[in-house]
């Protein structure tokens, strides 16, 4: 039975052998699995796309369409305990335009083998939040006599992160150059090296406020959840590549879904795949229906040069080699003008150049010519 | 004839298209007249010699010829003029880059601010950019690598002078180390730029000259494509480009004569001054530092800049957009009774629209009669055209003398018949479903009919929706149009790989009545499927009573199997063509899901599945008229003890909503993580209110047990969702904004009938009675403002989806199929190596794979 299926490995999809081998009934005779394995072979060559077919405008059209039908409600709550996320139009919006920012950063932390369990997942969830000098003071406050900053640490809150003050020390250190920085007792003293007025003293202030202590940097909330049969964290604020410095993460399956960070730590495929998973969540999360098809072209596009390029005048848009076709999309006086100064040449390749020449457009039948010899 | 045809298919095809900079040497040849005087026309209204509106630039009046080519009124294209610019200005759109090219050469000796071996590795650097074809690449490597270089560099280092700095004072003035450069001196400087160095700043010498960028000559467009209006009253009003070339060529002269007398310098600045700004309006007319140039209304001119750009620009709205002949438009109805691929068109657009039909030895006759019966007797023919091309019109008069002249190679232009080919469209047109083939049935009255099943597609209804009618006019485009665009063709979405046409409303509430419990008398039953048009009633069982099952059985192909679920997942099963278990609901019968559809397509094609959704569209209103549906008030009518039982879980909810409240005040409440107390309080009543109104659609659904008319359709998935039945029986629930209770409005409170800082349900948005019981004022109020948000919504997602679609389908447009199954771009940079990893097509597929499933249950089932 296997060399069966190896003689039609490259006929057929692996995708749809697995599936084959998952639904033959174990105790089918060889003719018969030969039979449908031609069959669904059959049914493949004729389900197979045909040259010239215009795909990209097919997969635009099924997204955009569908487009239409979503809500605009920017945020939504998945459950009762679920966190805050852009949803629906604004966030398929985000994610094809490609934009490094996202409104609503967030990671899926799946935990290694022994931490996963659920033991102690709340002291594990708390280690991966990240604590700003803000969050374990009680006091901050200015010895203006004196030219020195004083804050006064929360015993409490440095406990329950499970530092001590010499780890709080040490942070603060690391954040500041050039400062004298004591502590006593559960205060932490900080005077300038340099002849500051007081006018730096009150920017230090504020400035210490935000040093980081603790935890992974940008995650400012977490979220135990159960997922089938382990423990995950779900964290608001997005850090993949400090995630992955931490023990208790697995990174191979842990995920964030800015896409532009995938692309930066786990390289330009990793991206690819993202932006299919996060378009298909919000499709699904509307209750659209969209083929991921569709979604692997927009994704391939916007990561085919290399490094994500949004759906736009300056991303995908701009790849473009016709100057026609730049131009009638958006900015087109920019465009031609900036045609003009090299002498570019527009070779007619795609399909508006020919439209607005009303030529046939080389897509599904205006691609095949004709020849044929006329009887003089 | 055989001649005509060779010249007539000989094409002529652009191969490509090459963008340049105008020197003033080409304006002045490609110019067929100089333009000297800013007058218009003579006493007589004829147009002045060497004036803007001059016949050698082309004719816009009637009755007289070009100079130049001696053609008549269009078909004279136009000729471009030139005028002497009697001192130079700047051009606008490069203003940016006179800059640049000011500020990276040496103002001295000329050369570009680069030692020497840095040069030439730059420019060989550049050259291989370039070879590849990337222009794109090429200016920004210029940009961010050669410039920063140049720019800001103080010492020549050829001739070491001192260089200064140059700033821009905007729009157009330059200013160097404080002191005004006249575009005089700065043309001579960019004169002294060598063609070598060029590159450098993304310039190519066979193509622009820097000094090119500062006009001395400016082209005059042709009259053509300025044409003026003449007024009611005989008045011409002149176009807005011919106003602002009178005022540049008006100073320009001013300009001239204050020179030659020797003016004072002041005199001539302002004057050269105002020639700038003039050209520089004459090209964009929406500077921010420029006020606009404007007409004596005050409403500014649109130059040149404004025409082309946007929406309703030329390349926008010209170029990418066209207008077509032979197309109409009208108010849709429904027609249950014509084919899904057919479309009803009235008599009166029938005759307005016609098929050109060539004249053959084996049809002549045929044709003559369409011309004998002419335009005004249905079906006749409005035009004939002759072989050289020239086109006459049909008339009482003419008939006669065309009669006798048709012979094989003339056209005749005939009126639309049943059967003709038509392509049918529902703006927006988001899908390639938005646009389909039909068959044309003229029908009487004054609408387009369609079959209401194809609404879906369309997105369409008939609350006075127009739609449009295109007549395809060549063999080529009736057979592609055929082949590619028939409503069959396009059963299944290439979105998602489904049917997208179905049975819609009383379609499936019919088959629904019919395959749930009816028994049908058989004369009745035959009637009926003689009128939907089923011939074959071999199947139907004998006796008088025949059921309902067996009725629909009849539209089924007799070696048809299929086993699936229905909508309230009990299993369907159909075994050689005959339904034996299961009731027929959207499930299977409908777009989107339509299981059974979707077999149907697989097995017998998408032909014989358009004429089976029809004929099943037929049946269900057919059964729906011989049986009667209607819906009333007393069809959502609970029990009492239904209606105590949903305030028990009412009034049980709301107490727990208290407590909750209760909780939060003593500060008892378990926070979420995250989260403050009131975010929690506000989720935890808005879980259990939610969870109050699930219940009270359960014991809805529970009691409904009589079959009327709405739950019919709430049932078998026709109109109405389960949610809607049990509004309008249970209660309405929570009016949710912002995914959260309503919460604005007064201090403190929704609403001024509340008390301040009232946490209640009912002050915050929960409408507890149902639509049938009626709503309080506050409930009514609360429900208005959700309603609102939702109109907002609908409003506000429009343009931005459209935006959306409108850069996706741009990015998009040219990645097509290769041969070689990749997809590729249209300079065939490769996207996929296997379209979607697997290269099947999505409407092709089912719901995109193959049923591995039923082959094998199809195979080892054998």
């Amino acid at each position: 039975m296997e060399d069966l299926f190896k003689s039609y490995e490259g006929k057929i999809p692996d995708s749809l052998l697995e599936k084959v081998k998952e639904h033959l009934p174990p105790k089918i005779d060889r003719k018969k699995a030969e039979e449908i394995l031609e069959r669904v072979y059959q049914e493949f060559t004729n389900a197979c796309v045909d040259p010239g077919e215009s795909v990209g405008l097919i997969a635009a059209e099924s997204i955009g369409e569908q487009g239409t039908q979503m809500t605009l409600n920017t945020f939504h709550y998945a459950g009762v305990a679920e966190m805050n996320v852009t949803v629906g139009l604004p966030r398929l919006i985000e994610i094809l335009d490609g934009r490094k920012n996202i409104s609503t950063p967030m990671m899926e932390i799946y935990l290694a083998a022994p931490y996963n369990k659920g033991k102690d997942i709340k002291q594990i969830a708390l280690s991966i939040k990240e604590n700003k000098l803000k969050d374990i003071a009680s006091e901050f406050s200015i010895n203006v006599a004196e030219l020195i900053v004083e804050v006064a640490l929360d015993e409490q809150k440095v406990n329950a992160i499970g530092i001590d003050m010499a780890k709080v020390k040490k942070a603060v250190e690391k954040a500041l150059k050039d400062f004298n920085i004591k502590t006593k007792d559960n205060i932490i003293s900080i005077r300038s090296s340099k002849d500051d007025g007081l006018n730096e003293l009150y920017k230090l202030k504020e400035k210490i406020k935000e040093i980081h202590i603790s935890g992974i940097k940008d995650v400012y909330q977490v979220l135990p959840v159960r997922r089938g049969d382990e423990f995950i964290i779900i964290t608001a604020g997005s850090n993949l590549k400090a995630a992955f410095d931490n023990e208790y993460v697995d990174p191979i399956r842990t995920t964030t879904n800015n896409v532009c960070e995938v692309s930066d730590v786990l390289g330009i495929e990793a991206a690819r795949q993202s932006i299919i998973n996060e378009v298909f969540k919000v499709i699904e999360n509307q209750g659209l229906n969209i083929d991921k098809r569709h979604m692997m072209i927009v994704a391939d596009m916007m990561c085919n040069s290399g490094s994500i390029k949004g759906v736009t005048r300056y991303g995908v848009v701009s790849q473009k080699a016709s100057v026609l076709a730049k131009a009638s999309f958006e900015t087109p006086i920019k465009h031609i003008i900036s045609a003009a100064l090299v002498g570019e040449e527009d070779k007619l390749n795609s399909v508006v150049e020919n439209v607005m020449l009303n030529q046939a457009v080389p897509v599904g039948t205006g691609l095949p010519g004709l020849i044929t010899k006329i009887k003089k | 004839m055989p001649d005509d045809a060779q010249t007539q298919y000989v094409y002529k095809k652009v191969k490509s298209l090459v963008f340049g900079v105008l020197s003033p040497k080409t304006v002045k040849k490609m110019a067929s007249a100089k333009v000297v005087t800013p007058e218009l026309y003579d006493k007589e209204g004829y147009p002045v010699d060497g004036g803007l509106m001059d016949t050698r630039l082309g004719v816009i009046d009637p009755g007289l010829k070009c100079r130049t080519c001696g053609s008549k009124l269009k078909e004279c294209v136009g000729h471009f003029g030139y005028i002497e610019l009697a001192r130079p200005v700047i051009h606008v759109k490069y203003v940016n880059l006179i800059q640049v090219l000011l500020k990276a050469s040496c103002r001295e000796c000329g050369k570009v601010l680069l030692p020497k071996a840095k040069k030439e590795k730059y420019l060989v650097d550049i050259e291989k950019i370039k070879k590849e074809k990337s222009y794109d690449k090429m200016r920004a490597f210029v940009k961010s690598v050669v410039l920063k270089e140049m720019l800001d560099q103080t010492k020549c280092p050829h001739c070491k002078s001192r260089q200064h700095k140059i700033a821009i004072e905007k729009p157009t003035t330059y200013l160097e180390n404080e002191k005004r450069l006249s575009p005089i001196e700065i043309r001579t400087r960019l004169e002294k730029i060598g063609d070598d160095d060029l590159p450098l700043f993304g310039m190519d010498a066979q193509f622009v000259r820097p000094e090119w960028l500062v006009l001395t000559v400016l082209p005059i467009p042709p009259v053509t494509m300025r044409p003026s209006i003449t007024l009611e009253s005989g008045e011409r009003s002149e176009d807005d480009l011919t106003h602002k070339l009178g005022d540049i060529v008006r100073i320009n002269q001013r300009l001239f004569e204050n020179i030659n007398a020797g003016a004072p310098e002041i005199i001539i600045e302002d004057l050269w001054d105002l020639l700038q700004y003039h050209v520089t309006t004459f090209f964009d007319n929406d500077i921010a530092q420029l006020p606009p140039a404007r007409h004596r209304s005050g409403q500014p001119l649109k130059t040149i800049t404004e025409r082309i750009k946007s929406k309703e620009g030329r390349i926008r709205h010209n170029l990418a957009g066209k207008r077509t002949n032979f197309s109409s438009r009208t108010v849709i109805s429904p027609d249950p009774m014509i084919g899904l691929n057919e479309v009803g068109v009235p008599k009166i657009v029938a005759m307005k629209l016609t098929v050109p039909e060539m004249v053959t030895e084996w049809n002549k006759e045929h044709l003559k009669k369409f011309v004998e019966r002419g335009p005004k007797s249905y079906p006749g023919a409005n035009y004939v055209i002759r072989p050289d091309g020239k086109k006459k019109r049909v008339t009482d008069e003419m008939k006669e003398q065309i009669l006798e002249e048709i012979q094989p190679g003339y056209t005749v232009e005939r009126h639309l018949m049943d059967g003709d080919i038509a392509i049918f469209n529902r703006q927006p047109s988001l899908h390639k479903m938005s646009m389909m083939c039909h068959e044309i049935r003229v029908l009487p009255a004054k609408t387009f009919r369609l079959n209401p099943a194809v609404c879906a597609p369309y997105n369409a209804d008939f609350d006075g929706d127009e739609m449009n009618l295109h007549i395809p006019q060549t063999e080529e485009a009736r057979a592609e149009a055929e082949v590619l665009m028939k409503v069959q063709t396009q059963l299944i979405s290439s979105g998602f790989g489904l049917s997208v046409i179905g049975c819609i409303q009383d379609g499936i509430s019919g088959n629904y009545i019919l395959t749930k419990h009816l028994n049908l008398p058989r004369d009745t039953a035959i009637s009926i499927l003689m009128a939907v048009g089923v011939q074959d009633l071999s199947g139907l069982p004998k006796g008088d009573a025949i059921p309902g099952k067996e009725v629909f059985s009849t539209l089924l192909p007799a070696d048809f199997d299929f086993a699936g679920r229905d909508k309230s997942r009990q299993d369907v099963v159909v075994k050689k063509g005959k339904l034996l278990s299961g009731i027929m609901d959207t499930a299977n019968l409908g777009k989107g899901s339509g299981i059974m559809l979707r077999e149907i397509h697989k097995k017998y094609g998408p032909e014989f599945t358009a004429d089976f959704i029809a004929k099943a569209m037929k049946l269900g209103i057919y059964v729906i008229m011989y049986n009667g549906f209607s819906t009333s008030i007393e069809d959502t009518d609970l029990p009492p003890e239904a209606r105590k039982k949903i305030n028990e879980i009412l009034d049980e909810s709301y107490k727990k909503v208290d407590v909750l409240i209760d909780m939060f005040h003593k500060k008892d409440l378990e926070t979420f993580p995250g989260k403050t107390m009131a975010e929690t309080l506000e989720l935890k009543i808005l879980e259990a209110l939610n969870k109050a109104r699930n219940m009270t659609g359960d014991i809805v659904d529970q009691y409904s047990t009589k079959e009327t008319g709405t739950i019919i359709m709430s049932r078998s998935g026709s109109r109405g969702k389960p949610l809607n039945l049990a509004q309008m029986a249970g209660c309405v629930g929570q009016q949710a904004m912002r995914g959260g209770r309503i919460s604005s409005g007064y201090k403190n409170r929704t609403m001024s009938c509340f008390k301040q800082g009232d946490l209640t349900p009912a002050a915050h948005g929960f409408i507890r009675n149902s639509f049938k019981q009626g709503l309080t004022p506050s409930e009514f109020f609360f429900m208005g403002m959700t309603g609102r948000d939702s109109l907002m919504d609908t409003a506000l997602r429009t343009p931005k989806s459209g935006y959306l679609y409108r850069r996706l389908a741009n990015a998009l447009q040219d990645l097509k199929v290769e041969y070689d199954n990749t997809v590729r771009d249209a300079s065939k940079k490769i996207v996929q190596f296997k379209y979607g990893e697997d290269g099947m097509d999505v409407s092709k597929s089912e719901k995109g794979t193959i049923n591995v499933k039923r082959i094998i249950a199809e195979i080892a089932g054998k």
